[in-house]
């Protein structure tokens, strides 16, 4: 084997499609700079930023004070003189501290007078990993409400690195959530060259006629797996990935479900009120008279995410959740 | 202010300027509130009387490509940075011509490319907001300055501080000030804070910080130019306290009973525009008919941009839904 095709060959990790993507973008447009806690020398939390400090500087990789609001705002404030701030949160469950910024201020100003905001706010999301009520939540169902805002939820290593690549050319306020579940559990073998994947645009990603099933974040390789397992029982699954949940790619998701007729939603946020929901409605409302089931959902229940293992692997969905709901609708 | 310091420190045309826009914010703010009161802008209406002096001194000792987050009574702001009395008044007749198209009313207007951050109801929202304005003048090596302030009340709020802590940590070249009106809305200072001076806030941040008398024009000037020429040579944030007085209630509709007789009595006599008055008397700058010839030619403005913004057309219903997202032309460069 040469050199060459061993370059070609490495996996990179859901994690590091993250950092390539960040590194590649602050090289390829100077305006990019990183905001957030313990990003510096200390390379954040979960080591995204590891070796940038001292790659790009105290001015382009900034350590701020402990205050999600006050950054979240200064990154208002500089994208709209023109830079292009990626702001870190420690753990998605931090950006309520910011709720107000992001909902108020990033969301309305364009639409009020006509400020651009071009600001990424990256918030690693999720649950999985014995985090508790505040290291696991899927917060996205309260932005996915707000007008303004662009929400990112990546699957895959190659996902994620074009993803966030498209969310720092965008010139709005987009909200990246990045699964910590996939971090290091998932590798693929990334293109060499630059690449986006345009934000709006959902991916199938296993297709099948008989059901279909849309989901997003860590739950798309659960619904994988889950198809694995229904293949062998002759119903086939089809997995929507929605990867961009605003702008959210209806067409695919009405296109999916007018081929099989049957719908499921499966997401990690709580089910009251989440998206889940609003897909329902929307195929309802579209759709309807293509179903020949009921459309369901798959989602925790509505609490927090709890601490201790055997109450957090009863609130996360599960494949035998998908298993079961699948084999419902095939009924139909 | 003494006269022999505005003298050698002021320039007579600035400070000529300066009364112009004193007289030109108050015949602005008194047109919209009779407009209000004939039933002909809907909303709210926040205005400056009394405390004009303010914007117009601060405003007047930026330079125009500084940039500006004002506070919700800061009117003088807007005319120095050339929003037309016309454009200003369709903006509170929800008029098609005004800033924001409709989109928002009243003081809540903005212009990137005149400098001007659009005001956020939640107060002192913008603070960090200037601070990162000041971030990327910092970060892109340019001489420019943030000037950004909220109530005495918005000091009360998790942003200020927040604002006030990453700015003197990262030295960023901002200002920040206190209308320190000693209302908001009915909430008297004493029940907001248990300080007396909003200005000692400054001291937990490292920050200096300096309490400038309100109602004159020159001071606020004067100061505001000494806080800008600090922040522009790299030695970072000051906070400037305004003491001033609320003469008129929140909003238009508040007839601010709340508020001892007494205590608006004694805030009459500080008028900022009879201060200025006196002070160009003082200065030989000005006499009654200069100074009414000036107002005259605030009225004239006034009533130019009255009938603009009358004669122009309201929005289209459908136009609710353009302009939720930015295209990248409209990113600043």
């Amino acid at each position: 084997m040469t050199t060459a095709t061993a370059a070609q060959e490495t996996q990179t990790t859901y994690v590091d499609a993250i950092s390539q993507a960040l590194d590649d973008e602050m090289r390829r447009d100077e305006r990019v700079f990183l905001m957030g806690e313990d990003i510096g020398a200390y390379g954040g939390a979960f080591k995204v930023t590891d070796g940038f400090f001292n790659k790009y500087g105290e001015w382009r990789v900034l350590d701020t004070p402990l205050s999600e609001s006050g950054f979240v705002g200064a990154a208002i404030g500089a994208a709209m003189m023109g830079l292009r701030p990626v702001v870190e949160m420690q753990f998605a469950d931090f950006i309520s501290c910011a709720f107000d910024q992001i909902t108020e201020v990033a969301a309305k100003n364009h639409y009020r007078w006509g400020a651009a905001v071009p600001l990424v706010i990256r918030a690693p999301f999720g649950g999985g990993v014995h985090g508790g009520p505040f290291h696991s939540e899927c917060p996205e169902g309260w932005f996915f409400h707000s007008p303004g805002l662009k929400i990112v939820a990546p699957s895959t290593p190659y996902d994620a690195k074009g993803l966030l690549k498209a969310a720092i050319r965008d010139p709005n306020p987009v909200l990246y959530f990045e699964h910590k579940f996939l971090y290091r559990r998932i590798k693929a073998i990334l293109p060499q060259e630059d690449y986006i994947v345009p934000l709006g645009k959902a991916d199938v990603k296993r297709p099948g006629r008989d059901v279909s099933l849309i989901t997003y974040g860590a739950m798309v390789h659960l619904a994988l797996e889950a198809a694995e397992m229904l293949q062998q029982e002759g119903i086939e699954l089809e997995v929507v990935d929605l990867r961009t949940l605003i702008p959210l790619d209806k067409e695919t998701i009405y296109a999916s479900v007018r081929k099989t007729s049957k719908a499921i939603i499966l997401h990690e946020d709580n089910k009251t009120g989440g998206i889940g929901a609003e897909i329902s409605a929307l195929l309802t409302e579209e759709c309807f008279d293509c179903l020949d089931g009921p459309i369901l959902r798959i989602a925790p229940p509505d609490t927090p995410v709890p601490f201790s293992t055997p109450l957090e692997e009863f609130f996360l969905p599960k494949v035998s959740d998908i298993v079961a709901a699948a084999r419902k609708l095939a009924a139909y | 202010m003494d006269q022999a310091v505005v003298a050698q420190d002021i320039k007579r045309s600035d400070l000529l300027d300066m009364y112009f826009y004193l007289r030109l914010t108050r015949s602005l703010e008194d047109r919209i509130t009779a407009l209000y009161r004939q039933g002909r802008i809907v909303g709210g209406v926040y205005t400056s009387h009394g405390m004009e002096a303010i914007a117009v001194g601060y405003a007047s000792a930026l330079q125009p490509d500084d940039v500006i987050a004002p506070f919700h009574r800061d009117m003088g702001a807007f005319l120095i940075r050339g929003f037309s009395t016309g454009e200003i008044i369709a903006q509170y007749l929800g008029k098609q011509t005004g800033p924001t198209k409709g989109k928002d009313g009243n003081v809540h207007m903005g212009d990137l490319k005149r400098g001007i951050i659009g005001f956020v109801s939640h107060l002192a929202d913008n603070m960090p907001v200037a601070a990162g304005a000041a971030l990327a003048f910092k970060i892109r090596g340019e001489s420019r300055v943030a000037f950004a302030g909220t109530g005495d009340g918005g000091t009360s709020r998790g942003d200020f501080h927040e604002a006030m802590n990453f700015a003197a940590v990262r030295k960023l070249p901002v200002v920040f000030f206190c209308t320190n009106n000693q209302y908001a809305y009915s909430t008297p200072v004493r029940y907001q804070m248990a300080i007396t001076d909003v200005v000692e806030r400054a001291k937990a941040y490292g920050m200096p910080g300096e309490i400038v008398d309100g109602n004159d024009v020159a001071a606020v000037y004067l100061a505001s130019r000494r806080a800008i020429a600090k922040a522009r040579s790299g030695e970072g944030p000051t906070f400037l306290e305004f003491k001033t007085m609320r003469m008129h209630g929140h909003s238009a509709h508040d007839a601010a009973t709340y508020v001892p007789r007494q205590l608006l009595d004694d805030w009459t006599t500080k008028d900022p525009i009879v201060r200025a008055e006196q002070l160009l008397m003082q200065l030989g700058y000005g006499d009654e008919s200069y100074f009414h010839e000036v107002g005259e030619r605030a009225k004239k403005d006034v009533d130019a941009g009255t009938e603009f913004a009358e004669r122009s057309p309201l929005p289209e219903g459908r136009e609710t839904l353009v302009g939720v997202f930015a295209t990248e032309d409209e990113v600043l460069p």
